[in-house]
């Protein structure tokens, strides 16, 4: 854990109040059971995986002419899959 | 009721719920939301009323909907201001959410509750079974008896909330107690400036200097969040007791007994003890009147507070009697009454632990009558010593009549 983790050391304070930036250390991803993957050669970088994402987890990548997913927080819903006109994303199965 | 010294100047006769409005206007809070909803609505009614004449400084926040009200009142709180909303029934319901989150965000809120059945079947009644069902929020709870309580808990609520960081609801019989008229002697600004200083928050919502409140707890942290709430609630058993005294200093009204968790009347050589929380404790008082006149020993013990739970106080007040005889207006459906299942925990490491036999009556604003107290005492007293718990509570007032004899399952 790095030496800026807000929950490092802590100890509980009367409303369980802490420094900011929690989300960033919380890799929320950690639930995920499935992964999307994206087939670059197929997304035509429209964008819908990104509106839809209910964790905004689906970013630009590059040149921003397709778009690929923050691991650390996709928790595989599963609705981008559902929503890709050109159906580029398969989820897969979390190896254990 | 408190034992008041007479100071017959500051005494008007006032509705319950424009009394308890003109007691939160002599706390002069910060922010006060609410929606209104039945019975309830005297109080948030008043409040607006004195915003908009100029007589509160503070902010009126309208909202749509109770859930927004209590999120208000957190974002509010957290901001380090004085909060009050007051709800009922289906309100409290759509609270109860945002509610255990300013529990756990240990926020200072104080809201008064105007008890009142929950739907279905809808009902404007008053019953106990709205503010039961918030029994493990994390709230500190008060259940008044008449309309003087009902304001002065409220102001005991800022007192011990903001001490000890954590909600109260001040809870008190809808109808029965809100749309009452009654004589009050109304706490003026400078008496209450005088047991409430500002509040002084521990954190607040600061723009340069961000906190995260509430956000996201881990499994290796989460468990000690709720324990600290725990702790909270039972360390304000103390905090309440120092500030019945401290109220009977500045007021002149006395709540002190046992520490303010429990009131007792003419229980202390009882042989037999009726347990009761809130408005029905007056008419318990005349029946308990009517058996001392027959020399009979028959008393009362009603809680003031039933969150911290009055345990130590009512294994004192208790222990020792032949029976106890539980009336209680809310149902744990599939298991007797919440409140039953408490006081019997409490009982059971006595030493010399009393019958008990537990009524649930009064449910949906159903009228408790002394001759129906008076068949309650007398089957408490008909309570097998032997049986010690009786195994299930008493209907005494269900109307069999119209109840389906077999239950009718599909």
């Amino acid at each position: 854990m790095s030496s800026n983790d807000p929950y490092e050391d802590l100890t509980i304070t009367t409303g369980a109040v802490v420094e900011p930036n929690t989300s960033l250390v919380n890799k929320t991803g950690s639930w995920r059971q499935f992964r999307p993957v994206i087939d670059q050669d197929a997304c035509i970088g429209c964008g819908q995986c990104d509106t839809f994402c209910p964790d905004q987890a689906a970013k630009p990548i590059g040149d921003g002419d397709v778009y690929g997913i923050d691991l650390d927080y996709c928790k595989g819903c599963g609705i981008c899959e559902a929503e890709c006109p050109v159906d580029a994303i398969e989820m897969v199965r979390e190896e254990a | 009721m408190a034992k008041a010294e007479e100071t017959e100047d500051e005494t008007e006769i006032l509705k319950g719920t424009s009394a308890v409005a003109k007691g939160v206007m002599s706390a002069d809070p910060d922010v006060v939301s609410a929606y209104p909803i039945t019975p309830q609505t005297g109080v948030v009614e008043k409040l607006s009323e004195l915003f908009a004449d100029g007589k509160m400084d503070g902010e009126f926040i309208k909202v749509d909907s109770e859930f927004n009200a209590a999120s208000t009142c957190i974002g509010a709180s957290a901001a380090g201001a004085r909060v009050f909303s007051a709800t009922s029934s289906q309100g409290l319901k759509l609270m109860s959410e945002p509610l255990f989150t300013a529990s756990g965000m240990r926020l200072p809120i104080v809201m008064a509750v105007a008890n009142r059945s929950l739907s279905a079947p809808l009902s404007i009644w008053a019953d106990h079974t709205d503010s039961f069902a918030e029994r493990d929020g994390g709230m500190i709870q008060f259940y008044a008896e008449d309309v003087q309580e009902a304001v002065d808990h409220v102001l005991l609520g800022y007192k011990v909330a903001e001490t000890v960081d954590l909600p109260v609801i001040s809870t008190f019989d809808g109808f029965i107690l809100t749309h009452v008229q009654e004589p009050v002697d109304l706490p003026d600004e400078s008496e209450t400036s005088e047991f409430l200083p500002p509040r002084d928050p521990t954190y607040t919502l600061d723009p340069s200097d961000p906190k995260t409140m509430g956000a996201y707890a881990r499994p290796e942290h989460w468990m000690e969040t709720r324990y600290e709430v725990h702790r909270a609630l039972n360390e304000s058993r103390d905090v309440i007791a120092a500030a019945v005294e401290e109220f009977a200093d500045v007021f002149g009204r006395d709540y002190t007994e046992y520490g303010g968790m429990i009131d007792t009347y003419r229980a202390e050589d009882a042989d037999y003890v009726l347990l009761a929380l809130g408005s029905i404790a007056g008419t318990i008082r005349e029946v308990v009147d009517d058996y001392r006149a027959r020399g009979e020993k028959v008393g009362m013990v009603r809680p003031r507070i039933f969150r911290p739970f009055p345990a130590e106080a009512l294994r004192d007040a208790l222990a020792g009697k032949e029976a106890v005889g539980i009336l209680t207006k809310e149902v744990s459906p599939g298991y007797e009454s919440a409140l039953a299942g408490e006081v019997k925990a409490a009982l059971y490491s006595a030493d010399d632990r009393p019958a008990v036999q537990d009524f649930i009556i009064g449910l949906a604003g159903r009228d408790v009558t002394k001759d129906e107290i008076a068949e309650m005492i007398e089957e408490t007293k008909a309570t097998e010593r032997e049986m010690d718990f009786a195994d299930e509570e008493s209907w005494p007032q269900l109307r069999d009549e119209i109840v389906n004899e077999e239950v009718d399952f599909k």
